[in-house]
């Protein structure tokens, strides 16, 4: 396969994420969106591109979310790490064009998602508010896990990691305790309305008169009820106020700072090159490293023991990084016992880890089971499951069964997941599964036809796809190969605004 | 012999004088005002004698302070310079009798020659020709007429009155402005020529009875009566007529026992006749055009002669090539000459090879009040330098000093260095077609140099592209990762600035290698701007293809459909400067987050320009005609009147005469109505 057969293959499956990506733009759709702007109101990406500073870079998290479900791609709310006032922040903003803000199930998972990252990474949190509560026809997936948004709120509060809310619209009901559980709030004269009912349902309940403003408006909150700490004129005067208290939250990160970097000798548009369309073809992860780390300097660890899995040392803008890269798809124990040492490693100098996938798994057999291929298999996760260093993950390839644990895929929480478009996830490749079916089938004498084997071929494939995964929130969106390393630098910086310590302990490691 | 020199004088021409008595051995000592304790002509003294206060009538006309100033510092001698006290006789005799060399002509030839009035007479009755004149102005009976000054130089309280309904107001306001500026409220009105030069001759006259003549010089190129280009020798002078010219001036400096340094001035009509106009008892301002064509130090002359000295030649020197010198002028052509204040950020005139003195070989020489970091109040004149190129042909001289002009870096002010430029470009002055009204002939080098659409937006774009470098460049967070990046693009970068024609918006958005993915450059709406445009990328015009070479805080080289150019940006704040080939522009940018203003009441009239209020005509409560003059400001020795702009009531006054007001400060506020 020629390298422009390869870059020809990539380009097409960044031109139909780039059409995805697009749906997430477009929000609620041209009507809505007019709307919306009639109101004199700015769409979340622009508040949010106001909020932050000016050129600073913007890492917008899961903008597929929805994918593939019957919720609209992005989900209606747009998260993401951004800089405010020199601090990396994590935003979040309901898009009000999406049915009005409100929150469906995947919304919910995407403001979990952007949960985790503010606290994992002790990042501060910014709300920007503007949605009409919980979806109702989707509320029985909504509402018991949904409080969850409160808790993770004050949690992010308890650690320490500042919240912030801007309420640009409506915040009523469940939604008023983001305002609520939030350590600052900025309200807007005449826009912000934060109340646990509407005057409807007051009226119903206690059969009291009542109007909007003196129920949730900015006024009645700034000057009566104490909940806005401050008063913004407009929307431009609430993210102004919003900058300003990023400013005086005198945040200082915690991790070590970075060193000088230098850029890659090789061309990172070559990373276009590198992916084969059919990943049973194996290529060599080093050549995606020299075009992500600085100077393309990378002192490999054990290069002549379990060469399947590729594990070295280098810096990223600066950074100290540990890689671990599948070289040859399969895990063998040689493998995993020189990947549970290299996290032990890692562990011991503070050093962060970056993960690249292209996994089949762990090698099955006879032989290797005899050989003790689950004890060292474990070692690997074990290693993994309590390694306290970031781990970044990115799935380049294939990233199948339990190598996508032991290479941390999401179950394992690394502090950022992302995945290329050639990537593909699942317990194992569609056709080796629509195979496996098909013994097993045989075996108990049920009948397993081609058509059979086909469609569960095409069903794990479709299921495999990298904006499938995306859409369930199982990364944190599928990146361009060429942004990668600027995107680990992103995350790599957010990181470290929490202490980067490594583990004192793992688990017992069975020899 | 003198020792020790004080120079009664500020700025520019208090440094051309310290530079030739470092160069001569001469001790120096500055008398300067609380405004100039940090000017540069301070620091270059070897002593210097603050006089307490800001207005010349409190320091610089103080001629009693700067008697005793000379005193206590052991000064042996002082010199004027030009302007202030320059020939003010009181003050030369005063200095006289205190035991001082005055270097300048003795005070009874000043008091001759400052009175124009005086002086026309005299000359008259010696034949030189000068034009009909009137000291009561109610027995003026013909127009246009021009209203002057009885003393004093520089143009300030000059008029033209083109009817005798007009003449009251322009004598009275001549009259304030010349007692302002001079202590002397006289005033007198003289036949207007139309279309006429300005042609002087330079004197020096020693105590021994020998006058010799160097050459003449045009300084026809005048803003309001003030020379703001003058050159040697003058494209309208012949040989002839420069025999006649210099016979002239030295019968005038004869007729009163002329001795120094001074300049007779003289009119030259259209029709070749020439008028004596007044004598200059003093270092006029253009003196440097007549030392690059000479090679002689004035200055060194004018002190070598204050000391009694003889002059060593009977003939005017030889004059080789031709001088061109420019006033550089914190003012604003296009608004009525507006002077200008503030900081001077940066200022770098390139390719000069001398300063303050003659030159050896061609070039340019500059003479300068200022240096980067100079504070240009309200309280004197508003010429910041003047800038002379000496070459072997005028057009050489015109090409080199528009060229080095259009090249050079002053921040932080407006000034007239466009015009200038244009004048030195423009095909009448090449030509030598020039007179007093070329610039009310000629409207189009009132433009900027950078005036096409098509490079202003260019330079819009190279600054948002050096702001973006200079944040690049400054992160604190996430070094290195690439300016504006994004996952998923959506809305490009924009940044709105304040510019030449108002505000306008551009927009760019950077590929993760640094290239201009889209740009734009467009008009915007003020009133739009509370959603700072964004996301709404309406018309935008045709941009040609623009690629970015290199970008910094300080440089951005563009590649514009295929040719390259390099616009040198220099930031002050939220102002950002830009220099290139094609000129200059300043863009203010507006801020992305502006502070709720308090909006001012309907009415309001505020200053144009930051200056001292001067007098105020009305009181609250009083009912207003449109266009009346309610009051007005003094700046830069200037009165600007604010007139009221529609009929109405007064209703508060916010300021009394004498206060110092900021562009923009609350003066009064009209309730308009009749």
């Amino acid at each position: 396969m020629s390298l422009s057969a390869n870059r020809q293959a990539m380009l097409e499956k960044l031109a139909s994420l780039e059409a995805e990506h697009a749906k997430a733009l477009a929000g609620g759709g041209p009507k809505y969106v007019e709307r919306h702007r009639a109101r004199g109101k700015m769409l979340a990406r622009e508040r949010i591109e106001l909020l932050v500073d000016e050129d600073s870079p913007l890492l917008e998290l899961s903008p597929l979310a929805g994918y593939g479900t019957d919720f609209p791609v992005g989900a209606g709310v747009v998260t993401g790490v951004g800089v405010i006032e020199g601090v990396e922040c994590v935003i979040v903003a309901n898009d009000p064009t999406v049915r009005g803000g409100a929150s469906n199930p995947i919304t919910l998972r995407k403001t979990f998602r952007a949960g985790e990252i503010a606290l994992a990474n002790r990042l501060p949190m910014v709300n920007l508010v503007e949605s009409g509560g919980a979806d109702l026809p989707s509320q029985k997936e909504i509402f018991i896990p949904g409080g969850r948004v409160f808790r993770d709120l004050t949690r992010l509060s308890a650690a320490g990691i500042p919240t912030i809310a801007i309420v640009f619209g409506n915040s009523t009901a469940g939604g008023a305790y983001v305002p609520g559980m939030c350590d600052h709030v900025v309200m807007i004269k005449e826009r912000s309305k934060v109340f646990l009912a509407g005057p409807p349902l007051v009226k119903m309940a206690t059969g009291e008169e009542s109007d909007e403003e003196s129920l949730g408006g900015a006024d009645m909150h700034a000057r009566i009820s104490g909940l806005a700490d401050y008063y913004a004129v407009d929307e431009l005067d609430a993210l102004r106020l919003g900058r300003q208290i990023v400013s005086r939250l005198n945040w200082r990160k915690l991790g070590p700072a970075p060193g000088a970097y230098a850029e890659p000798l090789h061309d990172p548009q070559e990373l276009l090159d590198i992916v084969p369309p059919d990943l049973r073809t194996p290529f060599d992860p080093r050549e995606v490293i020299v075009r992500i780390v600085d100077g393309s300097r990378f002192d490999e660890f054990k290069p002549l023991y379990g060469a399947s899995l590729v594990c070295g040392w280098a810096t990223l803008w600066g950074y100290p990084i540990g890689i671990l890269a599948n070289a040859r798809g399969v895990l063998f124990s040689e493998e995993s016992q020189k990947a549970a040492q290299f996290i032990q490693l890692a562990n011991r100098s503070d050093t962060p880890l970056v993960f690249l996938h292209n996994t089949t798994g762990y090698m099955v057999g006879k032989e290797y089971e005899q050989r003790g291929i689950i004890k060292h298999g474990a070692a690997m996760i074990n290693a993994v499951s309590n390694s306290t260093v970031p781990h970044l993950s990115v799935l380049i390839g294939a990233s199948y069964g339990a190598g996508h644990y032991g290479m941390c895929g999401r179950a394992y929480e690394p502090r950022f997941l992302f995945a290329w478009p050639s990537a593909k996830s699942a317990v194992m490749g569609g056709a080796q599964l629509a195979g496996v079916l098909a013994l097993v089938a045989q075996q108990s004498g049920r009948e397993f036809s081609e058509e059979m084997r086909l469609m569960v071929e095409h069903q794990i494939e479709a299921e495999s796809l990298p904006v499938v995964l995306s859409g369930l929130l199982y990364d944190d969106g599928v990146i361009d190969p060429r942004d990668t390393r600027t995107v680990l630098g992103v995350c790599l910086s957010a990181a470290h605004s929490a202490p980067v310590v490594g583990a004192a302990n793992f688990g017992v490691f069975r020899m | 012999m003198i020792r020790r020199l004080l120079v009664a004088n500020r700025g520019e021409i208090a440094r051309r004088i310290f530079a030739t008595c470092r160069a001569v051995g001469i001790e120096t000592v500055a008398v300067h005002s609380t405004a100039d304790v940090d000017a540069p002509f301070v620091g270059e003294a070897d002593y210097a004698v603050q006089l307490p206060g800001y207005a010349p009538s409190a320091t610089y006309l103080r001629g009693d302070l700067i008697i005793a100033a000379a005193k206590k510092t052991g000064a042996d001698a002082i010199h004027p310079g030009y302007g202030f006290l320059a020939e003010n006789a009181d003050f030369a005799g005063a200095v006289t009798e205190a035991g001082l060399t005055w270097v300048g002509p003795p005070p009874k030839v000043i008091s001759v020659m400052a009175s124009k009035i005086d002086a026309k007479a005299l000359l008259a009755e010696a034949d030189v020709p000068v034009l009909p004149s009137w000291t009561d102005p109610t027995l003026v009976d013909e127009f246009p007429v021009l209203v002057k000054a009885a003393v004093g130089g520089g143009g300030r309280g000059m008029r033209i009155v083109r009817d005798a309904e007009s003449l009251g107001e322009a004598v009275s306001s001549a009259r304030r402005e010349a007692f302002g500026a001079f202590g002397d409220n006289t005033v007198f009105c003289e036949r207007y020529v139309e279309q006429a030069r300005h042609i002087e001759v330079q004197i020096v006259a020693d105590q021994h009875g020998n006058t010799i003549t160097f050459g003449e010089r045009e300084c026809s190129i005048q803003r309001r009566h003030q020379k703001i280009l003058e050159e040697t020798p003058s494209p309208a002078v012949s040989p002839q007529l420069r025999e006649n010219l210099c016979a002239a001036a030295v019968a005038v400096a004869e007729a009163v026992g002329y001795v120094g340094i001074g300049t007779v001035e003289f009119l030259l009509s259209p029709a070749g006749e020439f008028y004596f106009l007044e004598m200059n008892t003093r270092l006029q301002v253009e003196h440097p055009v007549t030392e690059c064509v000479t090679g002689l130090d004035l200055v060194r002359l004018q002190l070598f002669l204050a000391e009694g000295g003889r002059l060593p030649y009977s003939t005017p020197p030889p004059m080789r090539g031709h001088a061109i010198e420019v006033r550089l002028c914190a003012e604003d052509p296009t608004t009525n000459w507006l002077p200008a204040t503030g900081q001077v950020h940066r200022f770098d005139v390139p390719e000069v090879v001398g300063r303050f003195k003659p030159l050896l070989s061609p070039g340019i020489r500059l003479d300068s009040g200022i240096e980067p970091g100079s504070v240009v109040g309200v309280h004197y004149d508003s010429m910041l330098a003047k800038i002379v190129a000496w070459a072997p042909t005028r057009y050489e001289a015109a090409r080199m000093l528009a060229g080095v002009l259009a090249r050079t870096k002053v921040h932080g002010l407006v000034t007239n260095r466009d015009l200038l430029v244009r004048v030195l470009r423009h095909p009448a002055f090449l030509t030598g077609q020039i007179d007093a009204g070329l610039l009310d002939r000629q409207p189009e080098v009132f433009a900027p140099l950078l005036s096409s659409v098509e490079a202003v937006r260019l330079s819009c774009l190279a600054a948002a592209l050096a702001a973006a470098a200079g944040r690049f460049e400054g992160a604190t967070v996430q070094p290195g990762i690439p300016s504006g990046w994004r996952n998923v693009p959506s809305i490009p970068q924009t940044i709105v600035y304040d510019g030449p024609a108002g505000p306008v918006e551009v927009g760019y958005r950077l590929a993760a290698d640094g290239a201009l993915a889209q740009w734009w450059v467009r008009v915007v709406d003020p009133e739009e701007l509370d959603l700072a445009g964004l996301g709404h990328v309406g018309v935008v015009d045709e941009h040609p293809p623009v690629a970015v070479v290199s970008a910094s805080a300080h440089k951005v080289v563009l590649d514009v459909a295929g040719i390259r150019l390099t616009v040198d940006v220099h930031r002050v704040g939220n102002v950002s400067y830009l220099d290139s080939v094609e000129g200059s522009v300043t863009l203010r940018e507006l801020p992305r987050f502006p502070l709720p203003s308090m909006e001012l009441e309907e009415g309001s009239l505020t200053a144009p320009l930051p200056g001292a209020v001067g007098r105020v005509l009305v009181s609250p409560g009083q009912r207003v005609g449109a266009g009346e003059l309610l009051l007005t400001l003094e700046a830069m020795k200037l009165e600007h009147p604010v007139h009221a702009p529609a009929d109405g009531v007064v209703s508060v006054i916010k300021v009394r005469p004498g206060a110092l007001v900021d562009t923009g400060a609350l003066l009064a506020v009209l309730h308009p109505g009749g």
